[in-house]
């Protein structure tokens, strides 16, 4: 019955189930289990013991975690204000037809085949105070301790972070701008306008959702940043780059506090969702509304 | 004749359109572009090419010299080096992991996107849902309950642990992508193939996983370049060297090598090898999959 009915109407939900249930079990499942487990104490190993709220209170009251969530606020942020500028000015640049623009879209690709460990250690070397590329240069600007000092390692880490991830940003922008048409720029040029007066009154407006998509895939993405700065910096100086994940990863595994670590994965998935349902509001007005301008 | 004279007639007054109009447009270099094009060239090569030059250098060379000369005899000890360090089991490794969550994931997924587009009914409206939440929860938040589940599972040390969970994690990306190209796919073939009697099953495999492959290939692509990648999972999930994946190895080699900083970075190029000649061979399909997947 259910089959034949499924056969007249569409695939029946069988289909769904593998995918649904890898998911449940491996997503959706440790997602209530990292609830569950904040009302724990857990050392990682021997029994789970319930401890009501004593988890959060560790987590919330460790200075370390306010430190956490301004740093991870902070790389959010500057990474949005650094990326989305350059990748916008890369993806119109690179959506021209010339051959070298080509050959430069191939290059820029280059980091995204990286492995975040593999970024950090090669940056671990080129700004080495001893051995790197500033001493052996002779350019003391570039000599310093980009890595040992608390005030410049968080640009530093802002740096590498747009190194890895403004190429996808750039593909993406990429795309956006080939969708423009091409009708609208001659129109632009039979009124006159120049160059920045078509950026600014037909490819922005034009990016708007594409924008929207990529700032939201790079907030998200800043609330995983975790192996690049894992092996980057370990975190430090002090706690200067310890963020949410990696404050929650040393919480539960180095400090053997699974409880407290789980009331930071909380947290984490809170902020996450929070921000997915903004932006996402962001975005579904700007999809209908250039809906309704396509129709 | 007329076939030939037609278009030169078409492409004539097009350069006089674009000349009439302002030359100031489409057709003049843009400079500030093409510079700010180039100085991002550069920050992007410059440590490819750090790295390159320093996994050429004996250790004398790399004390000794400039950091950006190329080395003055350039040396594979240091490539000698890392494979003899069991490089070569942790890219075995990293091969099993990799083919082993990509295609499975790609299976489920691509079935999934299928009925989530062409079906209805509660159990898909839900997966859709949690799926598409699933591309907003940071999922990596979930790791300490997957260290639990994997331990209780007896998994833990096993390529396994890494395979299950890296599936359940490519798959909302996968079926956001590949339902994007499946609703493309005109109902009007859907509905004459059921005319002809195919069962939901054949129409699956035998229209739309044909006509979404490059798709498929771009998911295929992209899932494996993040589970090659990964090292979160491997590193809560495994201990034992003989489990190590290449990240992983990188990692540990740092510490292993820690004075000799060329040998650690020709165990950096060794591990991204295979994505380069992945890249080379796959370049076109992924980046217009990619950039398709995202603009719809």
């Amino acid at each position: 019955m259910k089959v034949r009915g499924a056969r007249a109407e569409g695939p029946s939900a069988w289909m769904v189930v593998p995918a649904l249930a890898f998911f449940l079990v491996f997503a959706v499942l440790p997602l209530l289990g990292v609830v569950f487990l904040s009302f724990t104490h857990w050392n990682g190993l021997g029994a789970i013991t319930w401890a009501g709220l004593d988890s959060w209170q560790t987590a919330l009251t460790d200075s370390v975690t306010m430190n956490a969530l301004v740093v991870t606020l902070k790389i959010m942020v500057y990474s949005l204000l650094v990326q989305v500028p350059i990748s916008l000015l890369l993806g119109v640049f690179t959506a021209g037809n010339q051959r070298y623009r080509a050959v430069l879209a191939v290059l820029y690709f280059v980091p995204l085949l990286l492995s975040s460990a593999a970024v950090a250690i090669a940056f671990k070397a080129l700004l080495d105070p001893n051995f790197g590329m500033g001493p052996g240069l002779g350019l003391p600007f570039l000599a310093q301790n980009w890595l040992g000092s608390a005030d410049l390692v968080l640009f530093v880490v802002i740096f590498v972070i747009a190194w890895q991830f403004v190429p996808f940003h750039t593909l993406i922008y990429q795309g956006g701008v080939r969708q423009i048409p091409a009708s609208f720029y001659e129109a632009a040029q039979i009124d006159g306008a120049g160059r920045l007066q078509q950026f600014f009154h037909i490819t922005l407006p034009q990016l708007k959702y594409t924008i929207i998509t990529s700032s939201t895939l790079m907030v998200l993405g800043s609330l995983a940043y975790f192996d690049l700065i894992f092996v980057l910096t370990a975190g430090g100086p002090g706690y200067s780059t310890r963020l949410l994940p990696l404050h929650m990863y040393l919480t539960g595994f180095r400090a053997n506090d699974m409880g407290a670590a789980s009331a930071l994965g909380v947290i984490l998935v809170v902020i996450g969702l929070g921000l997915a349902l903004v932006l996402q509001r962001l975005g579904g007005k700007n999809r209908s509304s250039s809906q309704l301008e396509g129709a | 004749m007329a076939l030939v004279a037609e278009p030169a007639q078409d492409t004539v007054p097009q350069p006089r359109a674009r000349s009439q109009g302002k030359p100031v447009g489409r057709t003049s270099p843009n400079l500030l572009g093409g510079l700010g094009g180039w100085v991002w060239l550069a920050l992007i090569i410059l440590p490819v090419y750090y790295v390159i030059i320093t996994s050429l250098k004996n250790q004398a060379g790399f004390f000794g010299s400039n950091p950006l000369a190329p080395p003055t005899e350039p040396t594979l000890a240091n490539y000698r080096t890392v494979l003899e360090a069991d490089f070569a089991r942790y890219f075995v490794n990293s091969v099993i992991v990799t083919v082993g969550s990509v295609i499975p994931a790609v299976i489920v997924s691509f079935m999934a996107a299928y009925a989530v587009v062409r079906g209805s009914g509660r159990i898909i409206g839900t997966a859709h849902t949690l799926f598409l939440m699933g591309l907003a929860i940071p999922l990596q938040a979930t790791i300490i309950p997957i260290y639990f589940m994997i331990t209780k599972a007896q998994l833990y040390d096993t390529l396994l642990a890494l395979i299950l969970p890296s599936i359940a994690f490519a798959i909302p990306i996968s079926v956001l992508i590949l339902s994007n190209f499946l609703r493309d796919v005109p109902r009007e073939l859907f509905e004459s193939m059921r005319l002809d009697g195919c069962s939901e099953f054949t129409m699956m495999w035998r229209l739309a996983l044909p006509l979404v492959r490059p798709a498929v290939v771009t998911i295929a692509i992209y899932n494996a370049l993040h589970v090659w990648n990964g090292f979160l999972f491997p590193l809560i999930l495994t201990q034992d060297p003989d489990k190590r994946v290449l990240p992983l190895s990188l990692w540990a080699f740092q510490d292993e090598f820690s004075v000799n900083i060329p040998a650690v970075l020709a165990a950096v190029v060794l591990s991204t090898l295979p994505l380069v000649v992945l890249y080379v061979l796959a370049r076109r399909q992924l980046v217009s999959g990619l950039t398709a997947g995202f603009n719809k």
